[in-house]
């Protein structure tokens, strides 16, 4: 892409791809790994620090990191499961949520500036986690011939259609879902990731003679765009997480 | 441009929709253990910690409303004291009416009966009184007429002025005894 003729390093696929920073045993690890890891361990050691020692009475961070765990549990989990089903679901629902919304965010943090989750690897196994934990709870709740009568859509009032709405269903819920699932959270962080990059790198390479207003516009349009990726971070955090509830809520559902 | 993602993913075999092996590892590995402490460790503990906070406030409130029950029946008993000590005094009041008025019928009673005897004694009095006069006027009228009659036969044969002058004289008498009796 640098040969186009003025030189402008255009933001493109390369921007996804890191060279390994070390090899361990013929296992290439890159900063997209590491950050990944580094997320595991901010999530796991600040809720460890509000969580370990909680009190009645909280203390700030405590009380910061109830809310979080209260917009998840009570917010998503109890509003699409209902209390009583939903329990069950609430860790890995809050492990989701923080996981997914940390690898986000590193898309805005300093040095690291990339989205984890953009690397499609990342949401993919999210969603197939959710995926088998859809599966097996559907398997467990209808049986086999439930299971097809849920994912299918099985509905005798349909009629002559039933057929073709069994067959879109099906399609539908067990091959598209979870691909779906998956690039919704990675073309979001992927197309964000390539727009900051490109007025990051436009604002710099705009920085000559009567271009310096273009440069200047460019900068303020990356400003607004990490704004802008901050929200777009949390909302598919939120999403792939509501998303995973109402597939569950639909296995858990009497198919009727 | 398009040409050129297709050229370039061509050139570097590069799909985004195609996930890295160990990439597919590495997230495996960090969304396992976040899901392992939050589910083994920190949620346990934080719904633990919910849990108490939860008793301890709807305990509170149970308190509260337990306190609130004692001052409603308190409320209540001091209520029906006070209907019924109005009641007592009531009725108290209307037992002292009723006393006073048979009281003050009793004595009226009395009362009329007292003016009866004393009119009565009254009477009999008079009457005793206008016997006893009526018999000594009668008694005096008697003696009177027989001293007349003496003083008029004694002078009997005197002329008429005489006879006028004795009649005079005895009725002259008679008021004086009339004026010395008042």
């Amino acid at each position: 892409m640098s040969d186009n003729g003025c030189g402008f390093p255009a933001p493109g696929l390369h921007s996804f791809l890191f060279k390994p920073i070390t090899t361990v045993g013929g296992f290439e690890f890159n900063k997209v790994m590491l950050l990944a890891l580094i997320t595991t361990l901010l999530v796991v050691t600040f809720f460890t620090l509000a969580f370990s020692k909680a009190k009645v009475v909280p203390g700030k961070l405590q009380m910061v990191a109830e809310a979080g765990y209260d917009f998840v549990r009570r917010g998503i989990v109890y509003e699409t499961l209902g209390k009583k089903e939903g329990e069950k679901y609430v860790p890995f629902m809050v492990s989701l949520f923080f996981f997914i919304w940390i690898m986000n965010i590193w898309s805005v943090i300093p040095l690291a500036q990339f989205p984890v989750s953009s690397i499609i690897a990342y949401p993919m196994v999210l969603a197939a986690i959710v995926y088998v934990v859809w599966v097996s709870v559907t398997f467990k709740r209808h049986g086999f011939v439930g299971f097809f009568k849920n994912v299918t859509g099985y509905d005798k009032t349909l009629g002559p259609v039933l057929p073709l709405v069994m067959v879109i269903e099906f399609f539908s819920n067990l091959l598209v879902r979870p691909f779906t699932h998956a690039v919704r959270l990675f073309a979001n962080m992927f197309a964000g990731h390539l727009m900051l990059v490109m007025f990051t790198v436009a604002s710099w390479y705009l920085l000559n003679s009567w271009m310096i207003p273009a440069a200047g516009v460019s900068f303020v349009m990356t400003m607004v765009m990490i704004l802008f990726e901050l929200f777009v971070q949390a909302v598919q955090a939120y999403v792939f997480v509501l998303l995973a509830c109402s597939y569950i809520q639909g296995a858990l559902a009497e198919h009727h | 441009m398009i040409a050129n993602l297709v050229q370039l993913a061509a050139e570097e075999e590069q799909n985004p929709l195609v996930p890295p092996g160990p990439e597919l590892l590495v997230g495996t590995i960090a969304f396992a253990i976040v899901f392992f402490f939050f589910w083994k460790k920190l949620l346990p503990n934080i719904n633990k910690v919910l849990e108490e906070r939860r008793e301890a406030i709807e305990g509170g409130i149970e308190k509260a409303e337990a306190a609130q029950v004692e001052a409603q029946s308190v409320l209540e008993q001091y209520k029906a004291q006070l209907a019924e000590a109005r009641h007592e005094a009531a009725r108290l009041r209307q037992e002292a009416q009723e006393q006073g008025a048979t009281l003050i019928a009793e004595m009226r009673a009395e009362g009329q009966r007292q003016r009866e005897e004393i009119v009565a004694a009254g009477h009999a009095q008079i009457e005793a009184d206008r016997k006893a006069a009526s018999s000594a006027l009668r008694q005096d009228v008697g003696k009177l007429a027989t001293e007349l009659a003496g003083k008029l036969v004694g002078e009997s044969l005197e002329d008429h002025a005489r006879q006028s002058r004795v009649i005079d004289r005895f009725l002259e008498d008679l008021e004086e005894k009339a004026e010395a009796a008042r």
